[in-house]
């Protein structure tokens, strides 16, 4: 089958999270013979368009036109909808990001297309029996669902599925796909970015730390930590709801589910809706004074101890290790 | 205004989740039901709304009649009237058909939900009813701010946000931020026992998904501790075994 994914760029560049979605997308095509096209909206130079080439994607369709240069969730839902189009593709992938989680329901929608979000893994394709799988309450279980449509949208997770690099060039062809009236509706006004931090849902590694911090005055070790390994932070949910942390950095069930490679959960008990966001997590690590913490159970490396002590330790073990 | 609240019935976030019949059913065997978290907020923004604007607030929920306490605390919270579309919510795409379809017959100013439910978290109701009512969506709604026609939203992004003007009528999947949870008082209990529930039929929607089985996560081997004292030896766990750092 032809796929099409989406690739999303961050102020002209693309994430790894990109690189994955396409790396994914190549996978479907290859496993069933057909070819892999992607779609850039926005301003994005050649050079990392042909970027994407490396990970598979045959062709790119370049749609920089000015009105489009800011994410609009409607004009780019056409967009994506004429590109699979143009491409002649079945099968579309994009990441399970916050504008992926906008763009994915309308472009299905407009295609007639059956939808799998929060997708963990490649589909099992047997004949016309396409079942996939993804996430569901909220990372406490998985669902295999099957795609009844002759026409699919796959929303990717991030840090579900590892890079490939297939070696190859792509090449960029400028599309103008014609807008609906409806489609400019909205106006970004502003862009709010840190652009110093790891940003959350998908960084590699997070450290994340509970109400044994005990207060927001201690968060500069647990920021320390994060630094040195080059982490995103994060948080319990008893500690964004007195306002010692923002909400977004909210961890678990109500909050954002992760999956890094290894999280890091400091002065954190371990209940049934946090653990919930980090179950998908490949490595976990605990350290938490209570030996009895729920979450030393689901944890592959615990240490008992006071955070006020091990935290800086560990700090400098790993700006130690890093150095050698 | 008028505004319309989707509002999901899940299993409390408590909730331990098992399969039964070869995976392929939830057990809902001592499972709580309780209002969607996320759509809680949006039900508290449209109180808000209407009490300082004036207006009134429709629930809708898609689902048998066992959905009924969830929809009554939401009466009791504060919405003025509720309709519950009477059939078994299969997936985001048949629920978002059987709100549309009633949206459409009464023309709302602002549309609300949960940014996800937490038991599907396809986040998918509000980006469907967008495109099915061919209005302006906003996935994941940090604060939402009506001036007139049209209103300030921030939405979530990667690291941050992003302010955008939308006019209305738009939809909006709500998440922390665009107001605290309300709590029904007595008086709200009391009323919410004489406001209309109707309860309408759904249309045919084809099915585009079905669920065939499930899966619990793989459980981890068991934990491997390492003295408080001796930090070194974690870093070259996790260099040597497990690879990550």
């Amino acid at each position: 089958m032809s796929v099409l994914v989406y690739v999303e760029n961050t102020d002209g560049k693309f994430k790894k999270s990109v690189y994955e979605v396409v790396s994914y997308a190549k996978a479907i095509a290859d496993s069933t013979g057909g070819s892999l096209t992607a779609v850039s909206i926005g301003d994005v130079a050649d050079d990392e368009l042909q970027s994407l080439g490396k990970y598979g994607a045959s062709g790119v369709l370049n749609v920089s036109s000015g009105q489009l240069k800011q994410f609009i969730n409607q004009a780019y839902a056409s967009v994506i909808a004429s590109a699979a189009e143009k491409a002649g593709a079945d099968t579309i992938v994009l990441s399970n990001s916050f504008s992926g989680k906008g763009l994915a329901p309308r472009v299905a929608a407009k295609l007639g297309a059956a939808l799998a979000d929060g997708a963990v893994g490649l589909p099992e394709i047997n004949g016309s029996t396409f079942k996939i799988k993804k996430t569901a309450f909220s990372g406490k279980a998985f669902a295999q669902v099957e795609l009844l449509a002759g026409k699919k949208v796959i929303a990717l997770n991030p840090n579900s599925f590892e890079l490939r690099e297939n070696g190859g060039s792509a090449s960029v062809t400028a599309f103008e796909p014609a807008l609906g009236s409806q489609d400019l509706a909205t106006v970004i006004n502003e862009i709010v970015r840190a652009t110093d931090k790891v940003s959350l849902p998908d960084a590699e590694i997070v450290v994340s730390a509970g109400r044994g911090m005990k207060g927001p005055e201690n968060w500069g070790m647990i920021e320390e930590l994060a630094d040195v390994l080059g982490a995103a932070t994060a948080c319990s949910k008893p500690v964004s709801d007195a306002g010692w942390r923002p909400h977004s950095e909210h961890v678990g069930q109500t909050g954002i589910a992760v999956s890094p490679n290894l999280y890091i959960a400091i002065g954190i008990s371990g209940a049934i809706q946090h653990l919930a966001g980090v179950s998908s997590s490949k490595t976990i690590v605990v350290i938490n004074k209570d030996p009895e913490a729920p979450f030393f159970k689901v944890a592959d490396y615990g240490i008992v101890g006071d955070a006020f002590e091990v935290v800086p330790k560990l700090t400098e073990a790993i700006r130690a290790h890093k150095g050698n | 205004m008028k505004i319309l609240v989707c509002v999901s019935n899940v299993p409390d976030t408590t909730s331990k989740i098992t399969f039964s019949d070869n995976n392929t059913v939830f057990n809902t065997a001592g499972v709580q039901y309780i209002v969607n978290p996320y759509d809680e907020i949006a039900l508290s923004k449209a109180i808000g709304l209407v009490e300082t604007d004036g207006g009134s607030v429709t629930v809708i929920n898609v689902g048998d009649a066992s959905t009924e306490a969830s929809i009554r605390k939401a009466l009791a919270t504060g919405a003025d009237d509720a309709v519950r579309v009477n059939a078994a919510p299969r997936d985001a795409w048949f629920v978002a058909n059987q709100i549309a379809s009633y949206a459409k017959a009464n023309n709302f100013d602002l549309i609300l939900t949960g940014k996800e439910s937490i038991d599907y978290n396809g986040s998918q109701v509000a980006s469907y009813l967008g495109e099915l009512l061919d209005l302006p969506s906003v996935s994941s709604a940090k604060k939402i701010d009506i001036n007139g026609n049209s209103a300030t939203v921030e939405r979530e992004i990667e690291g941050g946000k992003e302010v955008i003007t939308v006019p209305l009528p738009f939809v909006a999947g709500t998440g922390e931020g665009v107001a605290e949870a309300r709590i029904p008082n007595m008086r709200g209990i009391m009323s919410a026992r004489t406001k209309p529930l109707n309860v309408v039929e759904p249309v045919a929607v084809a099915e585009l998904s079905k669920i065939v089985e499930y899966e619990t996560p793989a459980p981890r081997s068991s934990v491997t501790l390492v003295d408080a004292g001796n930090v070194d030896e974690l870093v070259a766990l996790l260099h040597n075994k497990a690879r990550v750092i």
